[in-house]
């Protein structure tokens, strides 16, 4: 990314600003680029991160031992939390077993693409993408509307709108905006939320790299000491992003959870 | 003088104004609760996060709106 930013810095005076186009570089293969989507980096760090997830769960529980080592512990540690804090906790202890695989899933899956934004020479989180954060979230979306199908019948979508207990006279408009927030808006910010904080988290640490690339080398003066300046308030931006992506990993599941708890629950 | 840029991020930080507040609110009252009462930690962590998520919501549209609605 320092190249990036090197590259967005000025040829001729001015500084202009790292742009939403410069963090997303050229296809790699331009395989069906006619429709939009080549083979870019995105795609190649998602193979990757499928690739490195499924090594290190299965190296974490090849030899299991009763006093587990220190792999075992951080394999069975991090599933416990999304078991246990997220699942059990969230979706109830009755029946939230079915859904703790998709939500270990999701979890890892979602942690490992955040974090390639914080791996050096990688620098790019995959859900900096809006495309692989609509996927995520359309999966969700479709799968606890069909969990409520399943558990109500088609009579779900009254007990997902329709809330007990308010007046008749209110009742139109309540419904309205229920429909608006729980079918339109729910999707739409689940998905935009991991999106939105991992591009933005993106672009300010490219701009503060692009920043102090531009200050300590174009300028003279003072102006460099503002760059040094600049480069250390980028290397604290990249240590709060380190937590900003454990945080909305865990976020999604969490409302992932949530949804499903909504959908698969008695009552509204 | 002359000024650049694009009235949306205005628009941005205005709507960031009131999802600020809430999400302050909602820490707020979850570290009261976690101060008066240390074992409802468990409990309340992921009603805080819940909360949080809720009020993000516009603050995140806001964002949205100031990239796709044109310059």
């Amino acid at each position: 990314m320092i190249a990036l930013a090197l590259q967005a810095a000025p040829q001729e005076g001015g500084f202009v600003p790292p742009a939403i186009e410069d963090l997303h570089l050229p296809d790699i293969l331009p395989w069906g680029a006619d429709y939009g989507t080549g083979f870019g980096k995105q795609m190649l760090l998602v193979l990757l991160s499928v690739a490195l997830i499924s090594w290190f769960l299965v190296a974490a529980s090849r030899r299991r031992q009763l006093v587990p080592g220190k792999f075992q512990f951080l394999g069975e540690g991090s599933y416990n939390f999304v078991r246990n804090s997220i699942g059990k906790d969230l979706i109830g202890e009755r029946d939230f077993k079915p859904f703790v695989p998709l939500l270990v899933t999701l979890f890892f899956f979602i942690l490992v693409n955040n974090f390639f934004g914080s791996v050096p020479f990688i620098q790019l989180p995959t859900t900096s993408h809006v495309g692989t954060a609509y996927a995520l979230a359309g999966i969700v979306y479709f799968y606890w509307i069909y969990l409520g199908i399943k558990t109500h019948g088609i009579g779900y979508f009254k007990v997902a709108v329709v809330p007990s207990g308010v007046p008749k006279a209110f009742l139109l408009p309540v419904v309205l905006i229920e429909i608006v927030s729980t079918f339109l808006v729910r999707p739409v910010t689940h998905s935009l939320r991991l999106f939105a904080t991992m591009l933005s988290g993106h672009m300010i640490i490219a701009l503060a790299a692009s920043g102090s690339a531009f200050l300590l080398t174009q300028t003279s003066g003072l102006m460099p000491v503002l760059g040094v300046l600049t480069m250390a308030g980028g290397i604290g931006m990249f240590l709060f992003e380190v937590f900003i992506q454990l945080l909305q990993a865990y976020v999604f599941v969490l409302l992932t959870a949530v949804y499903i708890q909504g959908s698969i629950s008695e009552a509204h | 003088m002359e000024i650049h840029g694009s009235l949306n991020l205005i628009g941005y930080g205005l709507s960031a104004i009131g999802g600020g507040i809430g999400v302050g609110l909602v820490f707020a009252a979850f570290i009261n609760g976690v101060a008066r009462q240390p074992e409802a930690q468990r409990v309340l962590q992921p009603l805080a996060f819940m909360g949080l998520a809720f009020t993000e919501a516009l603050a995140i549209l806001g964002l949205v709106f100031a990239f796709v609605i044109g310059a």
